[in-house]
């Protein structure tokens, strides 16, 4: 039956915590290139050229709609086939960024919408060219609006990071399962990850929120 | 190797693969809409400990990976008497998981029904019970069913996961097929069109036609 061993937990624990930076940092790491190559990929679908757009559309849906773990699989062993070889840290931060690169761009996509076309208008009466609308007077007015999104997909990339340990990133759950496997006991490893996890997630959402409100009164939105 | 050749192959395992995978869509999918039934309508009761309950329930398989939580369902349950065959026990866990995304789209939804509905309701003297089944339940429905639609997708991608506790899915199969192929880019690049497939050609539309049955039903149309 259940015994669950607090001097095992606490010999555990440390291994458990320097694996939870690797999680940031992979999740960090995944953020970062998403949030670029997302709002390249809403861009790209707002071009007058309708084939990009198509393609691009059709891009989106595709990584949207598949499994994350098998786009990890799908860059890890691809790339040897041809002679190319990832490391586990690089195939991941491709696939887990392209794959919230997709989602991203949808939020991205929502709030360059939602920005009047009035504000286009004037920008062509000032003579700018589309590049500095875009950079100096639509973006800005975009990002306000997609925070939220935002922000539930830094959550999301951070809870899709134990996906990574199927290839052998040494995050949490790659560290649980080694544990696991070293000594037979389950129960504490991944209890602490998701104890770990939630005591990540919650005060980040809860932060996020907070942020988000701030913005908003910042820019006189309430 | 040709591709005609590999499918020829494999063309077996991956078609039984993919069965698998929508048995477990299927499952996970009728448990997910109970539990987000269930702990959506506890999240909106009168009593506190019952609305505790659920949020404790949401904010816990919210707060932690689907990952974690299949193999924590898999491997820690049995420590407590409740062994599940792996099968069970990969639809529980994605059920589970998406249950809780979607009792937060039940009680938004069930908020987002007009207060006149619930003032009508009351003036008829119907019991709570029968207000929330007969009026304001199928109001909700016909707002959370966009909602589902992605919720189903996302649950359609989880089973994925399964493969990891050896569930023979679809992504099992193909990782199996890589492993004493190494034919890659055929064996994922199959399983990523399949999951592709499936997610706009049967998914999508299926959720498509039940809004618009939907709306029939209650003469929106």
């Amino acid at each position: 039956m259940l015994d669950w061993r607090w001097d095992f937990t606490f010999d555990i624990l440390p291994r458990l915590i320097a694996a939870t930076g690797n999680t940031l940092l992979a999740a960090g790491l995944g953020y970062a290139i998403a949030v670029v190559l997302g709002l390249a990929f809403a861009l790209a679908q707002r071009t007058p050229y309708r084939i990009v757009t198509a393609v691009v559309r059709e891009a989106v849906e595709f990584v949207r709609s598949t499994p994350l773990v098998l786009q990890i699989f799908f860059v890890f062993y691809v790339g040897p086939q041809f002679g190319l070889r990832l490391s586990p840290w690089t195939a991941g931060m491709i696939a887990i960024g392209l794959h919230y690169a997709a989602y991203l761009s949808e939020v991205y996509r929502g709030g360059l919408e939602s920005v009047p076309k009035g504000q286009w208008e004037a920008a062509t009466s000032l003579n700018l060219s589309t590049a500095r609308t875009y950079f100096r007077v639509v973006i800005p007015q975009a990002l306000p609006p997609s925070l939220a999104g935002m922000g539930n997909y830094l959550i999301g990339i951070f809870k899709d990071t134990p996906m990574l340990s199927v290839i052998g990133v040494a995050e949490l759950m790659h560290t649980a399962n080694a544990i696991g496997s070293e000594t037979y006991r389950f129960l504490e490893p991944y209890t602490l990850v998701g104890v770990i996890f939630l005591l990540l997630s919650l005060p980040t959402a809860a932060g996020i929120r907070l942020f988000e409100a701030w913005v908003r009164r910042k820019l006189g939105m309430v | 190797m040709s591709y005609l050749e590999f499918l020829a192959q494999y063309g077996d395992r991956i078609l039984g693969g993919t069965l698998v995978t929508m048995l477990l869509t299927v499952l996970a999918a009728v448990l997910a809409v109970a539990i987000a039934l269930a702990a959506g309508l506890m999240r909106l009761a009168p009593s506190a400990p019952v609305r505790g309950a659920a949020a404790v329930y949401i904010e816990v398989f919210r707060g932690t990976s689907l990952l974690v939580q299949l193999y924590w369902i898999f491997f820690v349950l049995p420590l407590f008497g409740i062994t599940l065959e792996k099968f069970t026990a990969g639809f529980v866990a994605v059920g589970m998981n998406l249950g809780a995304y979607g009792a937060e789209l039940v009680r938004g939804a069930i908020l987002s029904v007009p207060k006149g509905q619930w003032e009508a309701a009351l003036a008829l003297n119907m019991s709570p019970a029968k207000r929330m089944v007969r009026v304001i339940l199928p109001q909700a429905v016909l707002i959370m069913l966009p909602g589902w639609g992605n919720l189903l997708i996302e649950l359609l991608k989880g089973t994925a996961l399964v493969a990891l506790i050896a569930v023979a899915d679809l992504m099992f199969q193909v990782k199996q097929i890589n492993g004493t192929t190494f034919l890659s880019a055929e064996a994922f690049g199959t399983a990523l069109i399949i999951y592709y497939l499936l997610a706009r050609f049967m998914l999508t539309p299926f959720m498509r036609w039940l809004e618009r049955f939907m709306q029939r039903k209650l003469g929106r149309a």
